[in-house]
């Protein structure tokens, strides 16, 4: 679906007529990204980052596929095939290497902030709450594939990150254990956790980007949402996404590529851990051992839970820990205020902000070690993270009085005089 | 303040100026940038496949001549690829160096195919130039072929005792790669 005023595709060349008539490809790209689709005129570069997670995903699946073929899926050799192999023989391995660990944290990044985006300006709720809920199954997927790929390198933190996460199923009662073994296919991660999960961190970028096609497919059916977040009254409200959008996108992808090239070349280990250089050795855990830092506010609500209350502690922070996610699925509907963007939100947008320090103070705490000072801080952070889901958010909506909205997006970047011409 | 952009000679309209303006500029450099870019990647997603740096250090290999008896031959191997290193009897010299020129498909003589002093030292590879088999003929009371040097069973190629193809598909003579003798009794290929 479109706007009744977007562009129509109209091949010139008899190649493209020709093409056009058997496999409309180009139509289909014209009409997605090109000039056949119709976007609010007033986004701002927040609106950047959707596109960037999506050539996040793009350099994470190619240089992949090229790691793949230097890699070794194998308990003896994993280890020396990315630390010897890779990083010293294959040529050009340590840039490939350190492209796909950066990219990975990068592609966290900018989907965090696309995520935050999506929760000042409303972009969650009707008409496009399926878009939202995509959004959050894309989020698990990348979260599975990034913990299953930081497991690959066989060092330390991969061996131990791959014992604790599994460990978290061991919780489940009754059947947790007899689940814990089914995924590791032994009793501690070995050969078989390994190939199992090369062969699914390669399956999943795949499954990912096929989610994301039903994203954007899920957006264009009511299109982007914007600053204001008020409805597209008329044509004079977009412009059409080529060209105007894919030169801000390209602007926003150059300075992206250029914090990615510092990080590869000039900090490359700067986001990982030194414990993951040593060799995976099942008889010695780490001293301090913590996730990538895109995990720590997870990691600090699992360890939120100390003591058993009705059921183990163990298995509140494991519920904890997917229900704070699993709890974004249900927000379209916990938050019903009509109005969709915080600019005209006065209570809400104190609550978003707010959230965003909640959130930083939890990453901050997951990744400190497990002091009871910073244990005490995160109990207070997941209380209240749970806290502006379930309750503030949906008291605001039904108490807070918005700020009168624009009459259109036209009136509310030229003003009330030029909208009325 | 007049800028590039807005100053236009006289008699010509925006669309007509002579002059490359700054927008077409900026065109330019916004289209050509990416490119350079995109280049500057996709050279080490393409150098990422060429052999890296342990396959290179096993690029060399020594073999010892010292038990190698006139006649006989062995199979070793260089970079992964069969090596022939064959001590020919005085017969089978002379059979080589009795072959005209003229007759041969890949015209070399044996002495151009050895190296001066070692005529009957014979280093080929054992990858037949047709599609990559395994010639039969380095062991003893293998079939040689109708020239008695090597025959290759996949095809029928039929080197002679220079390791020069005579008959069959393959268009060129077994390849020698370049080696050197370290000592008398011993060389160094590759």
């Amino acid at each position: 679906m479109s706007f009744p005023w977007a562009n129509h595709y109209e091949p010139k060349q008899p190649l493209m007529r020709w093409l056009d008539e058997k496999l409309p490809v180009p139509r289909l790209v014209y009409n997605a990204v090109g000039a056949g689709y119709p976007v609010p005129r007033n986004l701002n570069y927040w609106w950047n980052f959707g596109v960037l997670a999506g050539a996040a995903l793009a350099i994470q699946i190619i240089t992949g596929i090229v790691l793949a073929m230097h890699f070794h899926s194998d308990a003896a050799s994993a280890f020396a095939s990315i630390n010897g192999t890779i990083m010293r023989d294959v040529n050009a391995g340590w840039f490939l290497r350190y492209a796909h660990a950066n990219g990975a944290s990068m592609f966290f990044v900018v989907v965090y902030i696309h995520i935050f985006r999506g929760l000042y300006y409303g972009s969650y709720k009707a008409p496009r709450e399926m878009v939202w809920l995509l959004g959050v199954v894309i989020f698990l997927l990348m979260m599975a594939t990034a913990f299953m790929g930081y497991v690959l390198p066989w060092g330390q933190m991969s061996f131990w990150g791959a014992q604790v996460i599994t460990g978290f199923f061991s919780a489940i009662p009754v059947v947790g254990e007899t689940i814990r073994v089914w995924l590791l296919g032994g009793y501690a991660p070995d050969d078989a956790a390994l190939n199992r999960f090369f062969s699914l961190h390669y399956l999943l970028p795949f499954v990912i980007a096929a989610v994301i096609v039903l994203h954007i497919w899920a957006l264009h059916i009511p299109g982007s949402n914007n600053p204001t977040g008020v409805d597209v009254k008329g044509e004079q409200d977009t412009v059409p996404f080529h060209p105007y959008y894919t030169a801000k996108d390209g602007f926003g992808l150059g300075l992206f590529l250029v914090v990615l090239a510092a990080l590869i070349f000039f900090f490359p280990d700067a986001l990982g851990h030194p414990d993951n250089y040593i060799q995976a050795n099942p008889l010695q855990t780490p001293a301090h051992i913590v996730p990538e830092w895109y995990f720590w506010p997870f990691y600090a609500i699992l360890r939120s839970f100390t003591s058993d209350f009705i059921l183990p502690a163990k298995l509140w922070g494991v519920l904890a820990m997917f229900g704070s996610i699993l709890l974004l699925f249900f927000l379209p509907w916990l938050d019903s205020s009509p109005v969709r963007s915080n600019k005209y939100r006065p209570k809400a947008r104190v609550a978003f902000w707010v959230l965003v320090v909640d959130v930083l103070i939890l990453g901050y705490c997951g990744g400190s070690p497990a002091d009871p000072v910073y244990v005490i801080v995160a109990q207070i952070c997941s209380a209240y993270y749970f806290l502006h889901f379930l309750v503030i958010l949906p008291w605001i909506a039904r108490t807070e009085r918005p700020v009168p909205l624009p009459n259109s997006i036209t009136e509310a970047v030229l003003g009330t005089t030029a909208a009325a011409h | 303040m007049a800028t590039v952009d807005d100053v236009i000679p006289e008699g010509e309209s925006p669309d007509s100026v002579s002059d490359p303006r700054r927008r077409d500029f900026l065109n330019i450099a916004a289209a050509t940038f990416p490119i350079a870019g995109v280049v500057a990647v996709v050279l080490p997603l393409v150098n990422q496949m060429n052999p890296s740096a342990d396959v290179l250090a096993e690029s060399t290999t020594t073999v010892d001549l010292s038990k190698i008896q006139p006649g006989q031959g062995v199979i070793t191997t260089f970079r992964k690829q069969p090596l022939f290193v064959r001590n020919l009897t005085p017969k089978e010299i002379a059979e080589a160096d009795a072959v005209p020129l003229s007759e041969l498909r890949d015209p070399e003589t044996l002495e151009k195919r050895t190296q001066p002093g070692h005529t009957n030292w014979l280093i080929t590879l054992g990858v037949c130039t047709h599609l990559g088999c395994i010639p039969l003929g380095i062991n003893e009371g293998d079939n040689r072929g109708k020239y008695g040097g090597y025959f290759c069973p996949c095809h029928g190629s039929q080197y002679d005792t220079a390791g020069r193809i005579r008959q069959g598909p393959a268009p060129k003579n077994l390849f020698v790669p370049p080696y050197k003798f370290t000592s008398p009794t011993a060389i160094l290929v590759g």
